[in-house]
């Protein structure tokens, strides 16, 4: 059920201000890719371009092989499920009306959640452990709770494609563990902008770094996160160390480059 | 459910029983038999038949669909703004409706060309909202900021015409417009209950078939069209069909406030926010507490009535003032 994603050549302009230039990303069957890039660069707005929030003014998304802006919004939910940055709502619902709102797309006007339904509900509950709390309104849940519920709905909805706009946000250390553990135990094909680039190193198979609205770099974490990349697009100086097979690196961020140079001014 | 069904069922019942005279439930029934044909009424009093079966029946009726009606507007209106403040007056259907009814009770309906007051007011609602929409949409969209904004302005333009109006009124033709502003379900007889009971049960099938887009709607818009919802083209088509709804209703009723507010969030609370319970909650509880505000309304000082917008007012505004208190301290 995994699949492919190939983002080609996409712009997307918001209010007539181009905030991503013919950016170009693919992720592979079941591989879990992090965008990355300092803030403003660009990665909301090109993740939202791949679940139809904001049509691209240029290029393609294909998932499965299939052009997300050209199939109806209940088909692209069926190929794509979002976690996306948004504030909470007044309104309340369960947990468990959370998740079985994962099904949404699955259904017709009137028809009532069948056995099959309910199954994958219980089952997407239990996979993001978070079936001990199901009848708790989603207002009272702790933030690394609410995304775990987010991420059991996007399991209830069965789409090949997951998308998650800064999920570890706001979460405390452990959370965000807890929370990329999850994700990256899951078979699905993931795509996640994230800001700690720790944590995409550890568990990213693939990162893509925009900066400015422009894919700059792209492949494995350990091949991609050098000290010359973190220095010309996040600013700042850092200690790359890669482990002794090269295939993992752990990064050490030493401060940003700019104060560096009002130093030596003064 | 079953509670709001049972209850539904009895105040509905009590009220036409109750009255300037009591009649006994046997003698109601009797009546209701005799009309469906179902039994013999040769020996019944025509007085009690006239009473039963056109003004009280009736009566009761319109109250049951036009709170049905206000209750599941307001909540569809909620969705739309993502807001527990939406009313279906935040459109200017109010204002316009009221313009449109004081119009053809100072001018005269035949200057109006011979179209009654709840045709007026039908009209009045219907170009406010349009204006409404008109000024509120960006593009194809009609974002709920704006939507909102542009209600109160359009309102506010609706009113001072109303306002100026009353002016040039005939002290009698301004009780008549006082009286309309404030509702009343008086008068109502079999043939005004068609269009609005056949908006309200459209309206109503309608929303039910949108209930998962309301659901996923709640949560956000991002992850509403996540989760395959059209969100702008949603967003048009609730405001679109409340309004419609709304105006319906109000040309019929006239101003009766608070229960498009009230309601929806009783019903949210009794049953969860998932629509596909909350809306039949909505469409019963806005029916039962309208009728219960209508008993009220005609029997605290009989033989004379006060307005049901008075007693619908009197219990919704401490309710909203509690719950604007309540949204504040949560936020």
């Amino acid at each position: 059920m995994t699949v492919d994603l190939a983002v080609d050549g996409v712009s997307v302009s918001v209010d007539t201000v181009a905030i991503v230039h013919a950016a170009s990303l693919d992720a592979a069957p079941g591989t879990f890719t992090g965008v990355l890039g300092p803030n403003g660069s660009g990665k909301s707005t090109l993740l939202r371009s791949i679940y139809r929030s904001r049509q691209p003014t240029a290029g393609t998304v294909l998932v499965d092989g299939r052009d997300v802006w050209s199939v109806s919004a209940k088909v692209a939910a069926q190929l794509t499920a979002v976690v996306a940055q948004e504030g909470s709502s007044d309104f309340d619902f369960t947990v468990r009306e959370m998740v079985e709102m994962g099904r949404n797309p699955h259904k017709r006007f009137l028809q009532r959640d069948t056995e099959e339904d309910e199954v994958l509900v219980e089952r997407a509950l239990s996979l993001a452990g978070v079936d001990r709390f199901v009848d708790r309104t989603f207002a009272t849940l702790s933030g690394g709770e609410k995304q775990r519920v987010l991420v059991a709905r996007c399991l209830a909805q069965q789409s090949p494609l997951l998308v998650l706009d800064e999920p570890t946000n706001h979460l405390d250390v452990c959370a965000q563990f807890e929370l990329l553990d999850l994700i990256s135990s899951l078979s699905v094909t993931t795509v996640a902008a994230l800001h700690d680039l720790n944590l995409a190193a550890r568990y990213c198979d693939r990162v893509v770094v925009l900066d400015a609205g422009r894919v700059v770099a792209a492949g494995a974490p350990a091949e991609v996160l050098t000290v010359e990349l973190l220095a010309d697009v996040f600013g700042v100086r850092s200690s790359c160390t890669l482990s002794d097979d090269g295939a993992s690196v752990e990064l050490r961020m030493l401060g940003s480059v700019r104060s560096v140079r009002s130093q030596v001014e003064f | 459910m079953v509670a709001l069904v049972v209850g539904f069922v009895t105040v509905a019942a009590l009220s036409v029983f109750v009255g300037s005279v009591w009649i006994s439930p046997g003698v109601v029934f009797h009546v209701i038999g005799s009309k469906l044909g179902l039994v013999d009424g040769g020996d019944l009093d025509p007085a009690v038949v006239k009473v039963v079966w056109d003004l009280r029946l009736p009566r009761v009726l319109l109250g049951a669909v036009v709170g049905a009606g206000l209750a599941v507007a307001g909540g569809a209106i909620q969705v739309a703004v993502r807001n527990p403040l939406g009313d279906p007056y935040l459109l200017g259907v109010m204002a316009g409706a009221s313009t449109g009814a004081v119009c053809v009770i100072v001018v005269g309906s035949g200057a109006t060309g011979g179209v009654g007051v709840s045709a007026a007011a039908f009209v009045g609602a219907a170009v406010a909202t349009t204006l409404t929409f008109a000024f509120g949409r960006s593009g194809s969209r009609l974002p709920a900021v704006r939507v909102v904004l542009a209600g109160v302005a359009v309102a506010y333009l609706f009113s001072s015409v109303t306002f100026y109006l009353q002016t040039l009124a005939t002290p009698n033709e301004l009780k008549r417009a006082l009286f309309w502003g404030l509702g009343s379900l008086g008068g109502a007889t079999w043939v005004d209950l068609r269009i609005p009971t056949a908006a309200v049960v459209v309206g109503v099938i309608w929303l039910l078939t949108q209930a998962r887009s309301l659901n996923a709607l709640l949560t956000g818009h991002e992850s509403a069209a996540s989760l395959g919802v059209n969100v702008e083209r949603q967003q048009v088509m609730l405001l679109f069909a409340a309004s419609a709804l709304s105006a319906v209703v109000v040309a019929v009723a006239g101003g009766i406030g608070f229960v498009g507010l009230v309601v929806p969030h009783v019903a949210r609370m009794l049953l969860g926010s998932d629509h596909r319970r909350a809306l039949p909650a909505m469409v019963l509880l806005g029916a039962l507490f309208l009728i219960v505000a209508d008993l009220a309304a005609r029997t605290i000082v009989r033989p004379a009535e006060i307005p049901i917008g008075v007693v619908t007012s009197a219990v919704g505004a401490p309710f909203f003032l509690w719950l604007l208190r309540r949204v504040r301290t949560g936020s």
